[in-house]
């Protein structure tokens, strides 16, 4: 088995305030289609990152605030998952929440810490 | 009560309590002196008992006897004195020969940390089990083997290994220190909630025998939560978790021992005491950060509890085992969550994610296909209904099977 990482990235929308209902409604799905991926056994771990307060250290100390405005997309978090190839973690993939919304799934091997 | 009642039962409760308090003043390296003495002072018992009556408190009567065991014995042995006893006066700064501290204080200290010392990680889980129920919960070599459905002699092969391991470790009999205690109580937590499951999932047809295995888990369990180092979080949300189960345990066997499923069970011989117990330790679990797997355990065993049928139930339950599962996988959480699953989204949907979960081995993934299929596809159904009757090993659960298949002719 080797380990992906699947990034999460959607288009940056700040006027976008879900309702709480409708928050309650996106855990429910991304908590689903992990869990279902647990249930194999091929959960790793998961990152969720705030899209709020987001800063860029740049060389000689220069701090510039979020990457909105030179991108379009932004990174949402991210959840790694074992597979046994490319095409079996892009199978994983594919019930992701992330692209019902129109973001879309990177999915990277990752290289093991001690080789 | 006659000694031929009292004597086991008060080998139950005592055998536990003089034998951490002699380890403790002997070190474990002579756990096998302490067992001498406590074994001896039981034959004693029921050697004079029988002759003379039961004295006005057998448990004193036991105390003193083992006390003065204890002191007999340092003076027999030479060689003991010379090596052991020279070691203990330094270290507790003696002039005469140490003698067992049998006061409720230092009892309830000694077993506490004789379980951290069983407990600890160095021992494999199955002997910490054994040597758990040995010492800590007074059980026979013959209990203990019915319990892990084995025989006398193996489980004398791992007590003897263990405790050579207890030895060669020279593991110490003490609470860890605060640094390192939140670690160590896994381990304990982990002996205590295999200690409770061996009992709730035994195969053994003696209901009494598991019984007793958790009521044993829980007392042990509540030793931790009486004690306020040890008093944590996931101490109170394994014990929560007992006692939801626990409230079940009349309820889920037949008085053959035959076992009867969640949804067959007659609700009203659930134990109310034990379920508020339940909810109380549950509170008491709601603290801190960290969200343990006996908190996630504890909660889906809270919905399993309440009587009224609400419609959040099985949502909840679903999303415990979704958290449940990105904290620890294991084949039976994964087909629970997938019964869940089907309780919410049918069993359509939860029949495409049990075709991913790749456990052809486990014949409860086959009785959960079988009940999958049950809805539209009955000559499926019947295929993995037979196919799980094919691999299972317990009376019951072929029972279980049997009673399935009947329903689908």
């Amino acid at each position: 088995m080797t380990e992906f990482m699947m990034i999460f990235r959607n288009d940056y929308n700040p006027s976008f305030k879900p309702t709480p209902e409708q928050m309650q409604a996106s855990v429910k799905q991304w908590q689903d289609w992990m869990g279902g991926i647990a249930a194999q056994g091929k959960f790793v771990g998961t990152t969720r990152l705030s899209s709020e307060g987001s800063k860029i250290l740049k060389p000689n100390h220069v701090i510039a605030d979020g990457p909105y405005i030179e991108m379009k997309e932004i990174v949402g978090g991210s959840l790694n998952v074992k597979a046994s190839s490319m095409e079996e973690a892009l199978k994983l993939a594919e019930g992701c929440p992330i692209l019902q919304i129109g973001g879309n799934v990177e999915v990277r091997k990752v290289i093991p810490m001690n080789n | 009560m006659n000694n031929k009642e009292l004597i086991p039962q008060l080998f139950k409760t005592e055998y536990r309590k003089i034998i951490s308090v002699l380890c403790k003043l002997f070190g474990i390296v002579h756990i096998e002196i302490a067992e001498d003495i406590v074994n001896d002072t039981f034959l004693l018992a029921t050697e004079t008992w029988d002759l003379n009556g039961i004295p006005q408190n057998p448990s004193a009567w036991l105390y003193t006897v083992a006390k003065n065991k204890t002191k007999d014995y340092f003076k027999r042995q030479q060689t003991f004195s010379q090596k052991i006893v020279a070691d203990l006066k330094q270290q507790h700064a003696l002039s005469e020969e140490p003698e067992p501290d049998l006061s409720a204080q230092n009892i309830s200290d000694s077993q506490l940390q004789m379980m951290f010392a069983i407990c600890h990680p160095s021992i494999p889980a199955e002997a910490q089990i054994g040597l758990a129920l040995r010492i800590l919960c007074g059980f026979g070599i013959d209990e203990i083997a019915e319990a892990f459905l084995t025989n006398k002699e193996t489980i004398n092969k791992r007590l003897f290994r263990a405790k050579e391991k207890l030895r060669a470790e020279n593991i110490k009999i003490e609470l860890p220190d605060e640094s390192e205690i939140k670690k160590r109580l896994e381990a304990v937590l982990t002996t205590l909630y295999l200690l409770f499951n061996e009992g709730y999932h035994s195969n053994t047809s003696q209901n009494y025998l598991r019984k007793e295995l958790c009521l044993e888990a829980m007392r042990l369990n509540y030793f931790l939560i009486e004690n306020e180092n040890t008093n944590q979080p996931n101490v109170n949300a394994l014990m929560a978790l007992m006692c939801f189960h626990a409230s079940r345990l009349d309820a889920r066997t037949t008085e053959t021992g035959e076992p009867v499923l969640y949804e067959a069970q007659n609700k009203n011989s659930w134990n109310e005491e034990l379920i508020e117990k339940g909810n109380y330790f549950l509170i008491q679990s709601a603290k801190g950060s960290v969200i343990s797997k006996y908190h996630l355990e504890a909660s889906i065993a809270y919905w399993h509890s309440t009587k009224i049928d609400n419609p959040d139930r099985w949502e909840n339950i679903l999303q415990l085992y979704n958290q449940l599962l990105q904290i620890e996988y294991s084949p039976i959480t994964a087909l629970n969550r997938t019964y869940a699953l089907s309780k919410v989204s049918g069993n359509q949907k939860a029949l495409q994610e049990a075709l991913k979960l790749n456990l052809e081995e486990n014949h409860f993934y086959h009785s959960l296909l079988g009940h999958l299929y049950s809805s539209n596809d009955k000559p499926k159904a019947i295929f993995h209904f037979k196919k799980a009757l094919s691999m299972a090993k317990s009376a019951g659960d072929k029972t279980t099977l049997n009673n399935h298949l009947e329903k689908l002719k």
